[in-house]
């Protein structure tokens, strides 16, 4: 099947080559096809409605770069009209009456929705093997996950089911999967994108972003998706810059950073080997590497499984069975209610988040974790400010490995929480991060990780398309 | 043995904001249940709040009011706890760090003494909705109108030592409020209400008792007969060997007594935490100074001034300046008739009774205060007597017009034709045969005391009409002419 990226349609569509209707219809049919369960809800009616709009659009001459383009949702953002269900059970019946803010300002540039894509519910996760849909499939190996949260969003580009997507990060969530898939993921700097109606696992940690096959793909979807928004009080005031003109900025004399914590003998001989190969690459475009120390950065996964719970525990208290979503069947008094409706439609390990969360904000807990937890928090940010007074990105490993099993990881929470070694503290920090195809171990990709500074997301956009350009990595498909 | 009551109040006021506080919904009272309650309210998934910033700047008028610290850095936290009528399964409120910080007010007790009554803190919060257990066949019916609407949750330090403190300083903050402007006072419909943490030790113990905390009383009586029946039930239960348990208790209004609701075992671990949808609230001087601008003046400034200014004594001024409304009116009746202890019985006099009668608010008063004025002035120029006034108050009251159109409608002016009045009075004299010879009989100091009746058949001859000084002199002079 023939992948194409949000440039090359766009261009397709300037020259008259193709309709947006038509992309619709081709790219519905592929999806009709899909074999990997990438999506929860497939919205035929609204793309073709609004790839119609797209065309009069157009025609009309009032076309932008990415009128007519699909696109398709985390199930995790709210879409006026069209089921939100977080991949979850508790919102299987949830139509809200409201659109995303990211939902909106795709819709406003004439973007067409082909659907909303599977995830681990709420974002929990890192496999998308936590969904009430069902585990996606990883479209370069049947058998093994796509990552997670934004599992389907990533599955579905390397799939070619839909040009872009767009994902959340909470600890890892869009990185990883493009990883696993091999595809291009941003997560921007925390305030960036507005969370309003993208529904909250952890308050302080979400951010939306964009997936697709390039590094001038995201930024297009970027430029749509950025921005401050008076309804979200942590979105930042800040401009948008044009995030195309300083693609194509030379790298020569970029200064590359290596944290020891992460390039050291526990990293996998083949991962480090096709990690070197990757910044050898950027060598060669003339940029200076050198190590550098994130002392805390080893604190990360406790840390970050104290905070994103607490704030999980709190997030996820609305849905008590009252107002929408699931109530159990003949509740026998409020307690029941209370306990059945959740018991019921929370998986595993969103109760095992609620439980975490629940007792690390305990009276008596409070200080030894949450607060604790916060400090070491303030401590990863400063390493990283730090860092980046010095160089002007830092590489990583995205994961320990290449996509695992499906079902490998599921009985041990915690070799699954190890997963997010390098994506982690990132977060914490509300830093921006990429992943970025760099190679293949086996049959299966490989993600580069690049974290820029605070709102630095042009320049981390340059470096990944950089290497884009003298790499091919990023644009072969699974079989 | 002696006990002394030890008690604290925590007082809820409504801050009278058009929308909610992290909403746009309005926060009108008494709308069809859920009509009034937006998708933040209903705690929607992906919904996040946007702070409502004339809430901040009300609670800092009050910090300001009542010469408070003001947190310059004051953070929003999430109180968790699931109850249906509360959407989110949190409060958000503030806990670390308020609004608001240590201050004081004065109150005046019956014995004219004063005292100074600490303030903890007041910090802002979100309202819960309605449970309504009525009318829906078993189950519960939930309102979120009021979910969202904004609080300032003002706590006193334990300074108060009988349930009579404990109303006089829930009457000051009541004025305060009121004053303010940032909250419209009314009890009935929740705006104003409040818990009061009670304990009780023996007089001369430094350690406080354990306490009971009684939940939402909403009217000043029944905050002072919760308390004082509170006070008597613990004082008792120790007499009686018993212990006072730590719990919240309800107050029946119908059977004067307290019900205990939940013990401290049943009590939730809100489990407090920064509330990560909003940020710190920072606020500098400059901000602080425009709010310092405009802080009306307050009930003991008002009032020391109405002393000052127009000599009232110090019950009518305390009396006038409690209320911002009332003392406008007041205020406003004392310059356009010019004299203000006129306008100040006028105020307590008539003016307090017809409200009373009609269960109105000086706000819902139906006669301009221009009008009082000009009724004022009437009875000052002699146009009219006092008596004639309230008749003219009366049709005024009922929407009759103004005093002038009044007095001329009915024909009230008075009667100062000396002609005219001493025919009305050589009339009534030639009627009462009995009475003036008693009064030509009679010891000259005593005669005074007689001229009353007199008075009293000429005015009733008159209609009333008759102005007062002018016939005591004609009467005086006439029947002493007989003696």
């Amino acid at each position: 099947m023939q992948q194409h990226t949000l440039a090359g349609l766009a261009k397709q569509l300037q020259d008259g080559q193709c309709s947006a209707t038509e992309l619709a219809q081709d790219y519905l049919g592929r999806i009709k096809a899909d074999t990997t369960n990438s999506f929860i809800s497939v919205t035929e009616e609204i793309a073709l409605q609004q790839a119609k709009a797209a065309d009069e659009r157009r025609a009309a001459g009032n076309a932008g770069l990415l009128t007519g383009l699909p696109i398709a949702h985390k199930d995790i953002f709210c879409t006026e009209g069209v089921r939100t269900s977080c991949g979850s059970k508790m919102l299987d019946n949830f139509i809200a009456p409201y659109n995303a803010t990211v939902v909106e300002k795709c819709a406003a540039e004439g973007m067409v929705m082909l659907g909303k894509t599977n995830c681990d519910e709420f974002a929990m996760g890192s496999s998308n093997e936590n969904s009430f849909y069902g585990a996606v499939k990883n479209p370069w190996d049947a058998e093994r996950v796509p990552g997670g949260s934004s599992g389907g969003s990533a599955a579905a580009v390397a799939a070619g089911l839909v040009p872009a997507t767009t994902g959340t990060d909470t600890g890892g969530s869009i990185r990883q999967p493009a990883a696993f898939c091999g595809i291009t993921g941003l997560r921007p700097t925390y305030g960036r994108v507005s969370r309003w109606g993208m529904v909250a696992y952890a308050s302080s940690l979400d951010q939306g972003g964009p997936m697709a096959r390039t590094a001038e793909d995201c930024a297009l979807l970027l430029q749509a998706m950025a921005g401050f928004d008076q309804k979200d009080s942590t979105s930042a005031q800040r401009d948008v810059p044009d995030y195309s003109t300083s693609l194509n900025a030379p790298l020569s004399g970029l200064k590359i950073g290596l944290p020891k914590e992460f390039f050291n003998a526990d990293l996998d001989g083949q991962m480090a080997s096709v990690l070197q190969a990757a910044i050898d690459e950027y060598r060669k475009l003339g940029a200076e590497v050198k190590e550098i120390s994130l002392t805390n950065v080893g604190l990360s996964i406790p840390a970050y499984y104290i905070i994103a719970p607490a704030e999980a525990s709190s997030n996820l208290s609305r849905f008590d069975g009252v107002r929408y979503g699931y109530r159990c069947d003949n509740p026998k008094d409020l307690m029941d209610l209370y306990k059945r409706s959740r018991g019921e439609a929370f998986g595993e390990e969103v109760k095992r988040r609620i439980m975490v969360g629940t007792y690390a904000l305990s009276a008596g807990y409070y200080d030894a974790y949450y607060l604790k937890a916060q400090k070491i928090r303030r401590l990863i940010q400063q390493d990283y400010i730090a860092a980046l007074n010095d160089v002007d990105v830092i590489m990583a490993p995205v994961t320990p490995t290449p996509a695992f099993r499906i079902g490998e990881n599921t009985n041990d929470p915690v070799a699954m929480y190890m997963e997010d070694i390098f994506t982690l503290s990132l977060n914490l920090a509300g830093l921006p991060g990429m992943s970025v195809p760099a190679g293949f171990i086996g049959h299966l990709p490989v993600g580069l990780q690049l974290i820029g500074n605070f709102f630095d997301e042009a320049r981390l956009l340059n470096v990944a398309h950089q290497f884009q350009q003298v790499t091919d990595w990023h644009l072969r498909t699974p079989a | 043995m002696q006990w002394e009551a030890v008690i604290g109040l925590e007082i809820h006021t409504q801050l009278a904001t058009q929308s909610k506080i992290f909403s746009g919904a309005s926060t009108a009272f008494g709308a069809e249940p859920n009509t009034q309650a937006c998708a933040i309210d209903l705690a929607l998934p992906g919904t996040l709040p946007v702070l409502n910033e004339e809430a901040l700047r009300m609670a800092v008028k009050f910090g300001l009011a009542i010469g408070a610290e003001i947190g310059k850095k004051s953070v929003f936290a999430r109180k968790n706890y699931f109850y249906p009528d509360l959407p989110k399964g949190y409060q958000t409120s503030q806990f670390e760090f308020p609004i608001v910080g240590k201050g004081e007010v004065e109150i005046e007790l019956e014995d004219g003494s004063r005292k100074v009554i600490g303030v903890t803190r007041a910090h802002m919060e979100e309202d819960a909705g309605k449970s309504l257990h009525e009318d829906f066949q078993g189950m519960t019916g939930i309102d979120l109108n009021r979910a969202g609407t904004p609080l300032l949750e003002i706590v006193s330090e334990p300074d108060l030592r009988s349930a009579k403190e404990a109303v006089a300083y829930l009457k000051k903050i009541h004025a305060i409020v009121t004053n303010l402007g940032i909250c419209d006072g009314n009890m009935a419909e929740g705006s104003f209400r409040c818990d009061a943490n009670v304990s009780v030790r023996p007089k001369g113990q430094e350690k406080f008792g354990t306490r009971a905390e009684i939940k939402n009383v909403n009217s000043f009586r029944f905050v002072e007969k919760a308390i004082q029946y509170e006070i008597e039930r613990q004082i008792d239960l120790i007499e009686d060997g018993g212990e006072v348990v730590q719990e919240t208790r309800l107050y029946d209004a119908d059977k004067n007594e307290t019900r205990s609701m939940r013990s401290k075992e049943e009590a939730n671990d809100y489990r407090y935490f920064p509330c990560p949808d909003l940020l710190p609230i920072i606020i500098d001087d400059v901000y602080i100074d425009a709010v310092r601008q405009t802080l009306p003046e307050l009930p003991d400034s008002r009032k020391a001034r109405f002393m000052e200014q127009y000599g009232l004594n110090d019950y009518d001024a305390s009396n006038l300046s409690a209320y911002r409304d009332q003392a406008d009116y007041f205020e406003a009746v004392a310059k356009v008739c010019g004299d203000a202890k006129q306008a100040a019985n006028w105020m307590l006099g008539e003016v307090a009774k017809y409200l009373n009668q009609n269960s109105l608010d000086i706000a819902q008063i139906p006669v301009p205060a221009a009008n009082l004025a000009q009724l004022i002035q009437r009875v000052l120029d002699d146009t009219i007597n006092s008596k004639i006034a309230k008749q003219v108050w009366d049709a005024m009251w009922n929407g009759e017009g103004d005093a002038d159109t009044i007095i001329a409608a009915k024909g009230l002016k008075q009667e100062t034709d000396t002609g005219a009045l001493e025919q009305v009075i050589d009339d009534v004299i030639a009627k009462c045969t009995p009475q003036v010879e008693q009064y030509v009989a009679a010891e000259p100091d005593k005669r005074g005391k007689m001229l009353g009746f007199f008075m009293g058949q000429v005015m009733k001859a008159s209609g009333g009409k008759a102005n007062p000084g002018q016939v005591t002199g004609l009467l005086k002079s006439k029947l002493d002419k007989l003696c």
